[in-house]
């Protein structure tokens, strides 16, 4: 459909799909129209219509669902007692208005809008239809082509707003189509028919197009003039119009309120009735035309498994390695091999780019996830009594697609939670000057390797004092309390135990679920913090890899076994002093750094391999954190930062032990295989 | 070490007909034992293994299957027999069982033999845990083999495993 719109880089399944439906439906309604509905049509129109029902119910569009249901009803009933008189203009007809209608609702979808139209005038006359065919095919539709309930074809019309709706502006379009295009009128209902896409609240003249057939001529000679009103831009509008066929001339204007007012008060009354696609002579040439360039704006796109995009995943992985084997192979190091350099030059690069390439299939945009939340935002605020915004921004951004998988839940609990917690009750905020509405905003901001997301909320803030004593009682401040900052206080909200139902729910701080979000994100390597100020709001940071298969690692060596460490959890690498290291009478080893008391771990003593050093003071100390916690590793060396990618564990080891402090292994450059540790795991051992 | 790994490639036989009935056969100490070639997908020799802690001690670890990671266990060691240094005729048997590929460490791969169902006796009745991975004696060509049941090799351990840790 028409995309001239900032969303053009996002479309969700099921918009995807349902304009695609909606293309074929038209079009096998077009070539029925002459011929009457072959068996086969009517087939493919109740396929249809049967996918529609389903997919819209999934997505709980219950008016589109609403409507394919009559429409999957009407089609069955024409499947199985075949009619022998059969009215394929009135079919047709239904057909033609069931796109309609849901094209603008899809429409609605995508611009992020609930689709609130309501479809039961058009339901109604499917009904109607569908009776006429079971109760005799003798008085069969035709009657009912004459009882069309002129009503029942309003029902997308709004009520007409009074003044200017805030954020709209008032244009005016004239338009002159070249010459010899001839049924001017006819491309000058299907612009209207389109431009409902966009507003409803337009007229124009002249204003009977397709009744009057004098229009042709005063549309030949005065041009098409359109007077609307909308949130759209002037270029916005002016793309939308110039994608129109045989457009000569196209002046586009901005109108102020005043002469906007002016020109809705006189024909608006008389507009409006042409509005309906009520289109006696034309309903075959109409659809071809509106919405403008539609076939050309939809993206040629497959669903591909993504079990198979793992395994190329993988394979990418081992060509990555097969050609660093090739290339660095010992074996021609000594050599002058000028060709082969240039080549394997040109190997790596062809790799690398492929790498690239392959991953970018993997990365979805989180706009369907962003969207969801319009709906969790509505459901919360109305639950709630609260009128809540939610504004999205950068939902264009791609993230990995099991990423995705793992910040739905997340997400929705951020956003339910500011809802409920951070945006105050409409009279509150009425009483702290701010807005009624209150405001939610979802967005996602790349920061090197990761993608940010942030979900904040112009509401009350954070509770500190709630949240210091809650803390307090529970022990869960390590620090004497005059040390610790506000953002320190805040972020306590997220460590596991804090958050339990009966923390401070319902009041002003907020509690539930927190540290479910953390360990989501955990899971898949990314962090969470929180800012807040005080009357002012509130915003959760969440911080995601791009993709959860290549994590920046740290290789370390303890004897013959090398290991790798996800460099994020690794605060900082140092070589111990004798005087720093204590031992308690159990025979626990502790370090002592900066007046703080460490636990240390002996990687060799854990995985019982034969280490160069055993004197703590030899080799070298790794300080690693996570959940606040930290952990000395002890090890031999260092040897260096690499991306790697991560292979799970073998399925048959972990039949075997599941073993706390690896989380999956490596294959590094040179084809030997490096272990991955869990770092929460190894402080759990703690 | 990869370019001296010697590889044998099933894919071309892949077909249960032309397996049917096959068995490789490959020693360890004094005997011989065979495996249905229908589970092998390749036969390796002895290739950089990963440690990995916290394991049977049969499991000597992970290797690089060409960019795959599959675990190594130690047939001599999985048996109960005497530890011997590896040499340049100890393969790596890697077979696949419902999906689970492990590679298993032997002394030396002999030879791939066919073998009707009459040339195959039950295994002896012993008392428990005597011939749990043996499903049958195999008595083609010369002297006797003792034919692996894959099955039981991969899930028995889960399952001792399981009672260890219980």
């Amino acid at each position: 459909m028409d995309n001239g719109h900032s969303n053009e880089a996002m479309l969700d399944v099921f918009i995807e799909e349902t304009a695609r439906h909606m293309a074929q439906l038209e079009k096998t309604v077009l070539a029925s129209a002459e011929g009457g509905f072959a068996p086969d049509a009517i087939d493919a129109i109740f396929r249809i219509m049967h996918t529609l029902k389903g997919s819209s119910a999934m997505m709980l569009y219950n008016n589109i669902a609403a409507l394919a249901h009559a429409a999957e009803d009407l089609f069955y009933g024409i499947r199985n007692q075949k009619p022998a008189r059969l009215d394929g203009a009135l079919v047709s007809e239904l057909v033609q208005q069931c796109v309609a209608f849901i094209r603008l609702e899809l429409e609605k979808v995508r611009g992020l809008d609930s689709p609130d139209g309501d479809p039961s005038g058009l339901v109604e006359r499917i009904r109607q239809a569908s009776g006429a065919l079971r109760g005799g095919p003798k008085d069969a539709a035709v009657p009912a082509v004459g009882a069309k309930p002129p009503s029942a074809q309003h029902y997308y019309l709004p009520p007409a707003k009074s003044g200017t709706a805030g954020g709209q502006k008032g244009y005016e379009a004239a338009i002159f189509f070249e010459e010899g295009c001839e049924m001017e009128n006819i491309r000058a209902f299907s612009i209207l028919h389109s431009l409902k896409d966009i507003t409803e609240d337009f007229c124009h003249v002249p204003a009977d197009i397709i009744e009057n057939n004098d229009s042709v001529q005063a549309i030949r000679d005065n041009g098409f003039i359109i007077t609307l009103r909308t949130e759209r831009s002037l270029q916005e509008l002016h793309d939308f119009f110039s994608k129109t066929a045989f457009v000569r001339q196209l002046t586009l204007r901005e109108l102020s309120d005043s002469q906007l007012s002016e020109r809705f008060a006189g024909p608006r009354e008389d507009a409006a009735p042409g509005l309906p696609i009520l289109m006696p002579q034309c309903a075959e040439r109409e659809p071809e035309e509106p919405p403008p360039g539609q076939e050309s704006a939809h993206r040629n796109i497959i669903g591909v498994d993504v079990d198979k995009l793992d395994k190329l995943m993988d394979l990418m992985g081992e060509l990555v390695i097969a050609e660093a084997m090739v290339t660095q192979n010992p074996e021609l190091q000594a050599l002058k091999l000028d060709s082969v350099y240039r080549a394997a030059r040109q190997l790596k690069k062809i790799t690398g780019e492929l790498q690239d390439m392959v991953m970018s299939i993997r990365m979805v945009p989180l706009a369907a996830s962003f969207r969801e939340m319009h709906r969790v935002v509505r459901d919360c605020g109305r639950q709630l009594g609260k009128e809540v915004e939610l504004r999205l921004a950068g939902e264009e951004t791609e993230v990995d697609k099991n990423i995705i998988e793992h910040i739905a839940g997340p997400l929705g609990q951020l956003v339910r939670n500011a809802v409920d917690h951070g945006i105050e009750a409409p009279d509150l905020r009425a009483a702290a000057g701010k807005p009624r509405t209150g405001h939610i905003t979802l967005e996602a901001i790349h920061a090197g390797g990761d993608v940010l997301l942030v979900v904040s909320d112009d509401g009350g803030g954070l509770d500190r004092e709630k949240i210091r004593q809650k803390a307090l009682r529970q022990g869960l401040i390590d620090r004497p309390e005059s040390e610790l900052t506000e953002r320190e206080i805040d972020n306590l909200i997220f460590v596991p135990g804090f958050s339990t139902r009966d923390a401070v729910a319902g009041l002003s701080g907020r509690g539930v679920g927190m540290d479910v979000v953390l360990k989501e994100l955990e899971a898949i390597g990314g962090a969470v913090s929180v800012d807040s100020t005080a009357g002012r709001g509130t915003a959760v940071t969440l911080k995601l890899p791009l993709t959860l298969a290549i994590v920046d690692g740290m290789n370390i060596r303890v004897g013959s076994s090398g290991y790798t460490l996800p460099t994020a959890a690794i605060r900082e690498t140092f070589r111990a002093k004798a005087a720093d290291l204590v031992q308690d009478p159990a025979g626990n080893e502790m370090l002592v750094l900066r007046g703080r008391c460490y636990p240390v771990l002996r990687l060799h003593r854990l995985f019982g391999v034969q280490a160069d050093h055993t004197d703590l003071t030899q080799g070298i100390l790794l300080m690693v954190e996570q959940d606040g916690k930290q952990l000395i590793l002890f090890a031999d060396e260092l040897l260096g930062q690499q991306q790697v990618v991560v292979k799970a564990l073998p399925p048959y080891l972990k039949t075997l032990k599941q073993v706390d402090g690896l989380s999956g292994c490596t294959l590094l450059g040179d084809g030997s295989i490096s272990l991955i540790l869990n770092v929460g795991g190894l402080i759990g051992l703690y | 070490m990869t370019a001296q790994t010697e590889m044998l490639n099933l894919g071309e036989m892949d077909n249960e007909d032309t397996l049917k009935g096959k068995y490789l056969i490959f020693s360890m100490g004094n005997e011989l034992f065979g495996i249905e070639i229908r589970y092998i997908t390749e036969i390796i020799g002895i290739q950089p293994i990963t440690e990995v802690p916290e394991m049977p001690g049969y499991v000597k670890g992970v290797t690089n299957l060409r960019g795959k990671i599959i675990p190594v266990m130690d047939a001599r060691l999985r048996f109960k027999k005497a530890v011997r240094a590896y040499d340049d005729r100890t393969c790596i048997i890697v077979f696949d069982n419902n999906d689970l590929s492990v590679g298993l460490i032997v002394d030396s791969v002999a030879e791939v033999l066919t073998m009707q169902e009459a040339d195959i006796a039950p295994p002896p009745e012993m008392g428990k845990g005597g011939h749990q991975y043996i499903k049958g004696i195999g008595k083609a060509g010369n002297g006797v083999k003792l034919l692996l049941d894959c099955q039981r090799l991969l899930t028995d351990d889960a399952l001792e495993a399981l009672s260890a840790m219980a």
